[in-house]
């Protein structure tokens, strides 16, 4: 199936290339009203119609889909280094430190992941800027998704601290540090990779539920997450099933990072 | 391991070995309890005291509407403030925080003004109805496509259901809600539809692993049947990782209640949280977190509980 991870990464490089250059696709700004055209169906000047505000629909999504796919990758990095440090620590150090870490990761998933997120959102203030909020929403994503990959490094260190190489390098006079840095961590950063990549879809669906429930990114930045929202008006669907383009993008979007992840030759 | 000497079906014995559950094993069973309870009891000290310390320094913590009038002089200010606790440091109350939810005390829920024990109480059972009926639909919609998949070996039947699973992976759990609410289909399938995908993809890559298994491939040579196969030797060997989905299907249930239960309408617990979130009720959300780490906690634990019971080895 290597033909099936060359398309849907040719797919997600193109729409990544198109995202990051969304003036040059389209002439209008994601929160630009048109207020004598809302509702508009499809048109030569706008391609998917226009929203209730008469936002060009196409414009709103060429950058929501920037957002997400900026974004996600960006929170995904940020729980694979906080995975790879509280991971990578544990299991190269065991003993105590391991067993008290793992015991707090354990108890990390126990939380309901969904719960967690709104209930730490809601510490947050929820009347931010739309930047504010798309970095919240995402930093949060980042900070508390780390757990179940910590699990999964610490694992894999824990099999390197015994391995032979450590023992010789160990035994060749090599501290702590330079074990960690030189030896340990070339060998954690496929581990690493691979839970990047599984991250980047569940961050893009947690995003989107949380957008769909108005406690993601605001307005009138777009994200996915607001542009489902759009399927809320349920009475004009079956009359503008262009409405459906978003979540069509969406369903390949996902898959392709699934297909990505699927036929990844996973480290054994 | 249980060796059995023979495969029990067409009156030869044939040196064999066999997964089979071994009678319970009280030791275990006792071990295993007692690890449990010491997980949950440390769980709600540690959730308590991360709930608490949320709690306490939230913004807008002990402020009382009564601090805007402007008639108060700055001892009666001080004296609202002091009666509200924001002068209290976090062991003291963390201390009484716990000391009320022993006495069955949770708070008041500032955006419905009830008690949350009240509110949970009423809305609790709803969850659990949709939980209960997702669980069942996704189990059985997953489990036995699965099933279906590795008895037939029919390439067809895998490729639709791997489509179904893999486009139900890929749409959020509101977009699902909201489809269901515009097909005037009811909302607490979604529920199931969400664990659907998960637990197929799972029992399906470890019921063909199982399934070619080399004891698997000599029963089927010996001439088994298909069911016996399966029920004797394939299911065996995958039980205890099917048991560990279980606990960890009971989670994502609870996650994919709040989107469901808010855009559907239903009275649960996750609309309850959603509410509380844009109120920033956080009495109210702390505990409603708390509860239903503490369900999933007793999920996964129940499963593990009965996982090691059975004493169930894989060859």
């Amino acid at each position: 199936m290597k033909w099936a991870r060359r398309l849907a990464i040719g797919f997600l490089l193109l729409l990544g290339i198109t995202c990051c250059v969304p003036a040059f696709f389209s002439n209008f700004d994601y929160a630009h009203q048109f207020r004598d055209l809302p509702n508009a169906q499809p048109s030569r000047q706008h391609w998917l119609g226009t929203d209730d505000l008469g936002r060009d629909r196409f414009a709103r999504l060429l950058y929501g889909t920037r957002v997400s796919l900026l974004l996600a990758p960006a929170a995904a990095l940020v729980a694979s280094s906080l995975a790879a440090l509280i991971g990578g620590a544990a299991g190269f150090l065991g003993g105590w430190v391991e067993r008290a870490v793992m015991a707090c990761t354990d108890l990390f998933l126990s939380l309901p992941w969904l719960f967690l997120l709104i209930t730490v959102r809601a510490l947050l203030p929820l009347n931010v800027s739309p930047l504010t909020s798309v970095i919240i929403t995402f930093a949060l994503l980042g900070c508390l998704g780390w757990a179940a990959a910590a699990r999964v490094v610490c694992a894999d260190a824990r099999l390197l601290r015994h391995s032979d190489f450590i023992l010789l390098a160990r035994a060749s006079g090599s501290g702590g540090l330079r074990l960690l840095l030189r030896h340990l961590l070339p060998n954690i950063l496929p581990v690493l990779g691979a839970q990047f990549w599984v991250s980047i879809p569940l961050f893009i669906l947690t995003e989107a539920n949380l957008g769909i429930l108005g406690l993601g990114v605001a307005e009138p930045m777009p994200s996915w997450g607001s542009l489902l929202r759009e399927l809320e008006s349920y009475s004009s669907l079956s009359s503008n099933p262009w409405q459906f383009v978003p979540l069509m993008l969406f369903i390949v979007v996902v898959s392709s990072f699934h297909v990505v992840i699927t036929n990844r030759e996973l480290p054994t | 391991m249980v060796i059995h000497d023979s495969l029990g079906g067409r009156g030869k014995s044939y040196p064999f070995r066999r997964v089979q559950c071994t009678p319970m094993r009280w030791g275990t069973t006792f071990r295993g309890l007692a690890k449990f309870a010491a997980t949950v009891l440390i769980t709600v000290l540690i959730g308590g005291f991360l709930g608490a310390t949320l709690l306490r320094f939230a913004p807008g913590y002990g402020v009382d509407e009564a601090e805007l009038n402007t008639r108060l002089s700055n001892s009666s200010i001080q004296a609202i403030r002091q009666a509200n606790g924001d002068q209290e440091n976090l062991l003291v109350f963390y201390a009484r925080y716990l000391g009320r939810m022993a006495r069955g005390d949770l708070g008041v829920s500032r955006t419905l003004q009830q008690p949350v024990l009240q509110l949970l109480s009423e809305r609790l059972p709803e969850t659990l109805k949709s939980l209960g009926l997702g669980l069942l639909l996704g189990w059985t919609l997953g489990l036995s496509l699965a099933l279906a998949v590795v008895l037939s070996r029919a390439w067809l039947v895998d490729v639709f259901a791997s489509l179904s699973a893999g486009v139900l992976l890929c749409v959020p759990a509101a977009v699902l809600a909201l489809l269901f609410v515009l097909a005037r289909a009811p909302g607490r399938l979604v529920v199931g539809l969400i664990i659907f995908p998960k637990v197929f993809r799972y029992a399906r890559s470890l019921l063909v692993r199982s399934a070619a298994l080399p004891h698997v491939l000599t029963a089927r040579a010996k001439g088994l049947s298909e069911v016996r196969v399966l029920f004797w030797h394939i299911l065996p060997t995958a039980r205890p990782q099917l048991l560990a989905l279980f606990g960890v299907s009971v989670s994502l249930a609870f996650a994919a209640a709040i989107p469901v239960e808010v855009l559907c309408d239903l009275p649960g617990i996750g609309q309850l949280a959603w509410k509380a979130a844009l109120g920033r009720d956080l009495y109210l959300l702390v505990n409603l977190t708390m509860l239903v780490t503490l369900v999933t906690l007793i999920a996964n634990s129940a499963s593990d509980l009965v996982r090691h019971s059975l004493g169930t080895n894989a060859t």
